[in-house]
């Protein structure tokens, strides 16, 4: 649904403001998206004063200071720390991205964290991503094929093959590019976004997979795949440096080749 | 969000609601022509503008002379059935985009598909009019 603004118990408010430790001098101030369900007060934005000199390089190190040593309720997902799990995805300045591979000093000025946009907040920066998650597994994203297994080997596939993947097996379901696309926002329970249309042509593309025709009439639907306008937030937000467009691109040509 | 507005929609779980009613199978049409129709208005808009341009400050006697012409005509209608079907096709995927609320989406989707015929019908009768009256 188009919103151009947020509802009046979802505005964000002023919240506190968490000083840096006597002696700190180094310091950077974190503007933090805040909300908790239980108070049934609005979302705010808390200021936090970090004090970088002891505080590791990336934007993920400075949240974990702050919920370590300024307020342990400060509730966000975080795993991995070297961006393969992709936990920690935040709208981060402006953009969003993982925190564990953004590094604090890319950013100037006053360092906000909110929430991946357009998605309901379950508690601070903690989006419910429960209908992406359905989006994904309505692409039935495994292997399938008539044809059984080889006795002796694993199915095999040619170097070239394989490399119809790169660009794709890398994707680490952060959701960045999905919540990026207004697309999705005014149309994402029927849209199935960018970051499930980049896995539902890496089967596609897989030369294992004997489903290709199956998978795209799956998406040959005017919500689930022409949504997509070429808009390019998904291609210029994805942390791993992936193109979901190109993928999205590919599924259009290739229902254009089989007519 | 599929926004649940009974007690009975809200145990439906989230597969079953993406999945919805499934896929239409008919998305790719919608989007070929649109291509296939920009592709024509290419030159065919340059055509009419150019034509547009040499005519510059003609008077009426010589636009009559210009419309009733054999290939002006044809082009003229090409362009005004390519025109009003591309404007149509893009102006429906807007109005899917940014209204949500299914009978007013029909509304709006039925004046625009009428509308685009009716001045796609009353544009190509002017040219005939002046083209076959000779």
């Amino acid at each position: 649904m188009v919103e151009f603004m947020l509802p009046k118990d979802a505005r964000p408010t002023k919240g506190k403001t968490h000083p840096a430790p006597v002696g700190a001098t180094n310091l950077r101030t974190f503007k933090i998206y805040r909300f908790d369900p239980d108070t049934g007060e609005n979302p705010r934005i808390d200021t936090f004063q970090v004090d970088i000199d002891t505080c590791g390089p990336m934007v993920l190190d400075a949240l974990v200071k702050i919920k370590d040593e300024m307020d342990s309720t400060l509730t966000f997902r975080r795993s991995c720390r070297e961006g393969v799990c992709g936990s920690c995805a935040f709208n981060i300045d402006g953009t969003n991205t993982i925190a564990c591979t953004k590094p604090i000093a890319s950013i100037s000025g006053d360092i906000k964290v909110y929430p991946l946009p357009h998605m309901p907040v379950i508690k601070d920066l903690v989006p419910d991503l429960s209908v992406p998650y359905a989006q994904y597994a309505s692409i039935e994203p495994w292997l399938k094929s008539d044809t059984p297994p080889p006795t002796t080997a694993e199915r095999l596939q040619s170097t070239d093959e394989r490399a119809e993947l790169d660009g794709m097996w890398e994707c680490i379901l952060c959701f960045c590019c999905q919540t990026s696309c207004p697309s999705y926002w005014w149309n994402g329970d029927r849209y199935l976004g960018p970051a499930i249309l980049l896995q539902a042509y890496r089967w596609i593309a897989d030369s294992r997979d004997e489903a290709a025709g199956e998978r795209l009439d799956n998406v040959d639907d005017p919500f689930r795949l022409y949504r997509c306008h070429t808009i390019m937030n998904c291609t210029n937000t994805c942390p791993k440096s992936l193109n979901p467009g190109k993928a999205i691109a590919e599924i259009k040509t290739l229902l254009i080749k089989r007519r | 969000m599929v926004e649940t507005t009974t007690q009975k929609r809200q145990l439906r779980s989230n597969l079953s609601r993406v999945r919805g009613l499934g896929s239409t199978r008919e998305g790719v049409h919608h989007w070929w022509a649109q291509r296939m129709s920009a592709v024509a208005l290419l030159p065919l808009s340059m055509w009419f503008v150019y034509s547009l341009i040499t005519l510059t400050g003609a008077d009426y006697q010589s636009f009559h002379a210009w419309v009733s012409e054999f290939g002006n005509s044809v082009f003229l209608v090409l362009l005004i059935v390519t025109l009003f079907h591309h404007a149509q096709l893009g102006v429906t995927v807007v109005i899917e985009d940014y209204v949500h609320s299914e009978a007013v989406k029909m509304a709006m989707i039925m004046i625009v598909k009428y509308g685009s015929m009716l001045f796609m019908a009353s544009s190509i009768f002017a040219v005939l009019k002046i083209s076959l009256a000779g």
